[in-house]
Formats: structure tokens, sequence, C-alpha cells
């Protein structure tokens, strides 16, 4: 039982990693139909950049909102370089341009920081919490309360601010919107930023639990994606119960099977998804007009 | 024949293929250079396969170098673990590659857009960690070394005689291509890229034809992947990593979708550059990036159509 509660407590930790990380994807996804294969990248630009600025000694929380706001840069110059100009492209067009930022943001990172395993002193300590038999690190109490509050803080803006209205109108009809004077461009813009702060924090958060290197971004962006299909792409409460489903399977997976094979629980889980339910738990099925 | 109707054949490219491959190592300094010319057509081969699926029947695929993989390790672990012969293991491989993606492509073919692209990024995935995982037959992550290839107890080592076998297999692959542009198959993929429901309405079986060239493709990707292990006599499961696989696909959007030829001059820049070009090796990421971004932005088409469209603009 104790050992069931342990993988347990390790799956939500994760799994609320997956589930910012697809929140991110949905963000971008419900403004701009665009899925965005470097929001990994944005989750390892916030740990790395926090790491290597609280090394030129700089105050550790400090050096934190710094990642965040150069992340959050980052990402609207994503926007603004790569996205605007190929307005009209394809989606395969599209998902070649985010692959591409996804590889050039992986490439400089390896060259502006280096190409070693970092990590982060924990928030709250490193004593673990004992509880019913398992242990808890508190961490990841600090990493479940925010991802909480990120989505409770999401799901106000969106439902309590004209902003947050506008964004629910270019998700519902882009050229709708438009027609009603809702600026498109500055709404998906704002979309890539939200994006890439939620991807930075959660780089900044789990650095002390998995560590961080210039390349952690692939896999994150991946079961990210996945947990982002199996909740329903484009839906916000389906992110984060896939992403904790899929942090949960994979703790499982790594404590009953194999952990050499956790990381292909996410791959595995996304062609089922895709094979026997495309639409995903919440996501409602999308029927194609001719 | 005229020299139009010369001009107009469309065995022109492969044919003019064919005499600079045998015309160019004239001019090689020294056997280094058949090296990166062997390396070229094999990956060129591998493009190729890619370019039948992503430039003409517009399917993407992220997991292509899994293909690789399988081929790679084919060579690898047939011989060593079972005594199978190389030649032999070569043709199994393509034939489990042809099985995998026969049983993979079923169902993820019928997705569109980005749910096709990560789930063959997911297949990709796959495939390379069980080359890593399974430590007792691929070596894990150091990979194994590969046994040379005998054929009719002739030893096919070193660099200038993989650069004849690889340049006469990418010729051979690359008039096959064409053949099968030309054929209903072909055809109707065209017509698939162009409208998918249109081409469903005009009676197409849409889905059988994807698969068709996917199971293509698939065997292109693992015979390069068999080529590459046997002439580096080493494999590790990079062959089949993410890296690798969008490799491919820069090669191929950089050379052009859609065209053959361009499969080649995508495969030919993008090695000889990191070879040539100090900083290319070193910034390799970065500029792979960069390439993808800039093309598909600027220059959708790739090179080689670009170039066509311009001398075709010039005998107007």
């Amino acid at each position: 039982m104790a050992e069931l509660l342990q993988f347990v407590f390790s799956g939500l930790t994760v799994g609320a990693i997956y589930a910012l990380v697809a929140l991110g994807f949905t963000l971008i996804y419900k403004a701009s139909d665009i899925i965005n294969f470097a929001q990994g990248e944005f989750v390892m630009l916030g740990g790395m950049t926090t790491v290597f600025v609280a090394h030129a000694g700089v105050p550790l929380p400090l050096a934190a909102l710094l990642a965040i706001i150069a992340t959050t840069a980052i990402g609207l110059g994503l926007h603004r370089f790569a996205i605007e100009p190929a307005r009209g492209a394809t989606s395969v067009a599209l998902i070649m341009i985010t692959i591409g930022a996804s590889i050039f943001l992986r490439g400089t990172a390896q060259i502006v920081f280096d190409r070693r395993f970092h990590s982060l002193p924990p928030l709250l300590g490193a004593d673990p919490i004992q509880f019913g038999g398992a242990a808890l690190l508190p961490q990841s109490l600090v990493v479940l309360a925010t991802a909480t509050v990120i989505v409770v803080v999401l799901w106000l803006f969106i439902e309590r601010t004209i902003l947050g209205k506008a964004v629910i109108a270019t998700a519902a009809n882009r050229l709708a919107a438009r027609l009603v004077g809702v600026d498109t461009r500055r709404i998906v813009a704002l979309s890539f930023a939200v994006s890439a702060a939620i991807g930075a924090i959660a780089g900044v958060l789990i650095t002390p639990i998995t560590l961080t290197s210039y390349d952690a971004g692939t896999l994150l962006a991946l079961k990210g994606f996945a947990a982002a299909m199996l909740g329903g792409i484009g839906s916000a409460p389906g992110a984060v119960v896939g992403g904790l489903l899929i942090g949960m399977f994979e703790a499982l997976a790594a404590g009953y099977l194999s952990s050499n094979y956790k990381d292909a629980v996410a791959f595995l889980i996304i062609l089922v998804v895709l094979v026997a339910i495309p639409q995903g738990l919440f996501g409602r099925a999308k029927i194609e007009r001719v | 024949m005229s020299l139009r109707n010369l001009l107009e054949n469309r065995l022109l490219p492969p044919i003019a293929v064919a005499a600079v491959f045998v015309s160019i190592p004239w001019f090689f300094p020294s056997a280094y250079y058949y090296r990166i010319g062997a390396l070229v057509f094999i990956f060129a081969l591998a493009v190729a396969g890619l370019n039948l699926l992503m430039g003409f029947a517009g399917q993407v695929s992220l997991g292509h170098a899994g293909f690789l993989g399988i081929g790679a390790y084919s060579v690898a672990i047939g011989p060593a673990h079972f005594g199978v012969p190389s030649w032999l293991c070569l043709f199994a491989g393509a034939a489990l590659s042809a099985a995998v993606a026969f049983l993979v492509g079923r169902p993820i073919l019928r997705l569109k857009g980005h749910y096709l692209a990560v789930a063959t990024l997911g297949f990709g995935l796959l495939v390379a960690i069980v080359l890593t995982n399974e430590a007792s037959l691929t070596g894990g992550p150091d990979g194994m070394t590969v046994p040379r290839l005998t054929v009719f107890g002739w030893s096919v080592r070193g660099s200038v005689i993989w650069y004849w076998v690889a340049g006469a297999t990418f010729v051979v692959g690359f008039v096959l291509a064409l053949n099968v542009m030309q054929s209903p198959t072909g055809r109707a993929l065209q017509a698939i890229h162009d409208s998918e429901i249109a081409a469903r309405v005009l009676g197409i079986d849409v889905a059988r034809k994807k698969l068709t060239i996917f199971i293509i493709s698939a065997v292109y990707a693992s015979v390069a992947g068999s080529y590459l292990a046997l002439f580096n006599g080493h494999v590790t499961p990079d062959v089949a990593g993410f890296l690798r696989s969008i490799e491919l696909v820069a090669m191929v959007v950089l050379g052009g979708m859609g065209s053959i030829l361009g499969s080649l001059v995508g495969a030919g820049l993008l090695v000889v550059l990191p070879q040539t070009l100090t900083i290319f090796h070193e910034y390799e990421q970065a500029l792979l990036g960069l390439i993808l971004i800039v093309f598909m932005i600027f220059l959708r088409r790739g090179i080689v159509p670009s170039i066509a469209a311009i001398i075709s603009g010039w005998r107007k």
C-alpha cells in the first residue's frame, strides 16, 4: 500500500508538470490552431536560465523571475519572427516551423549554456515528508500548489476579464472575432507569451526534482502533448486531467513494470488515444465540413 | 530521338545524376571524398523515400529515422546473434520495416496534420527507446559493431566500394521513385495531396494509397539504414533518434518537396556542410532549426523546384 502511495505521489508531481506543458499547448492551439512543438523548450529555458543567472550571483527568486521574463520574450519573438511571417501556411508547414524553432532553441541553449545536467535548490528544503509510509518531497507540494494556482488564475483571466473574452472569441471564430473588433494578432501573440511564461515557471519548479539540460524540452513537449491529446486537444480541464493521468500511468509503469520503458508509456498512450478516441476525454468530436 | 524529346524525357534527371556520379570521382583528391559521397547517396536514398511520402502524398512523418534504425540494427543483430548472412539481413530488415509500416501505418495514416506528425514522432521515439533498452540484443546506448558485408565471398568494404554501391542504389531508387510517381498509385497520391476529399469522391481508396506509399518510403529508409550500418561498421540508437528524423525532414524541405533530385541536393548539402564548415558542425542543431524555419517561411518550395521555376521562366 505504501508502495502504491509512493508511486501516486511521484505520478502526481510529474503529472502536474505535464499538465502545465499541456496547458501551454492548449492555449496556443485555442488561439491559433497551431501546435507549438517548441513548448518543451520554454520549460528547458526557464530552468536553464535560472540556473545560470543564479550562478552569476543573482539571488534565486530574482533569477527565476528574470528567467520567466526572458522566456516570455522568447515566446513573443517566436511568434513575431517565425509564426507571423508564415501566415496562411499549411498546418504541415507550421509544424515544421515550430519543430525548427524547437531545434533552434535547443542548439542555441547548448552553445549559450552547456551540455551538462543542472539542478536548483528546492524551495522548501530537501527533507522528505513521511506520509502513510511513503515519502513526499516538499518541492512536489510546491509544484502541485503552483499548478493549481496557475489553472485558477488562467480560468479567472479567461472567464472574468474582457481580454479573456477576446481570447474565447478568437478561439471560437477568428474571422468573426476580427469583425467585432478583436485584434486577433495580438491575442495570438498574447497566447504565445502566456504559454512561454507557464512553461518557464514549470521549468523553474521541476529543476530541483528532475534536473534540467539543454535537451530536456523534447521529451517534456511530447508528454505534454500526449496529455493534451488524452484530455482532448483545446480543452483546458482536459489538459490538466490528461497531464495528471499520464504522470500517474508513467509512475505506475515505472514502479510495477520497468523503469527503462517509463518514457514509452506516453507514446503508447498517444498512439492508443489517436486511434481509439481521437477527440480525447474532454474534447468534442470534430465533424469535417466539406 | 530529337533533342527536345530527350530533354523532356522523365528519365533525364536520373541519367544526369548517373553521369555525374560516374564522372565525379575523377576529381576526388582522396578516399575521404568517396566517404562523403557514399554518405550523401545513402542519405539521399532515405530522403527520396520520405519525399515520396511528404512531397507527393502530402503526409508528414517525424519518425522516419525509426525505419533507418530497423534497417541498421537488422544487419547488426542478424549476423551477430543469429548467424544470418548480412545481405539476407538487409532484405529481412526491409521486409520487417514494410511489415511494421503496415501495422503502424494502418491506424495512424487516418490522422491528419499535427496528429499524424505526433503519432509518427511517437513511433520513431518508441523504436529508439527499444533499441536503447534491449541491451542484450542491441548493446544499449553504446551500440554494437556491425560485421562487414560479404557477397559471394567478396568483402564489401572501404569508402571507394561503398561510394559505387550507394550511388548505384540511389540511381535505381531514383528511377523506381519516378515510376511510382507515374503509376496509377502515384497519380492518385497527387490527387490526395491536392484535395483528399475530392480524391475520395473520385473513388480513390485514400487510406490504401497512403499506406502503400508509407510502406515504400519505409523500405527506402530501411535499406539506407542497413547501408549506413554496414558502411560505418558500427551502429548506435542515435541512428533512430529524434534529431535524425528531423534531419531527414530538413533534407526533404531544403532540396524541395516533391523533387527526387531535390532529395539528393538536400542530403548533399546537409551531409557536406558539417564536414567542410566547422562552424556548421558546432552549431549543427541551431542551424538545422534555422534552415527549417527560413525555408518554410521564404522558400517553401525548396531549392530544386525554385531553380526549375526560374529556368522555365527564362524559356518563355
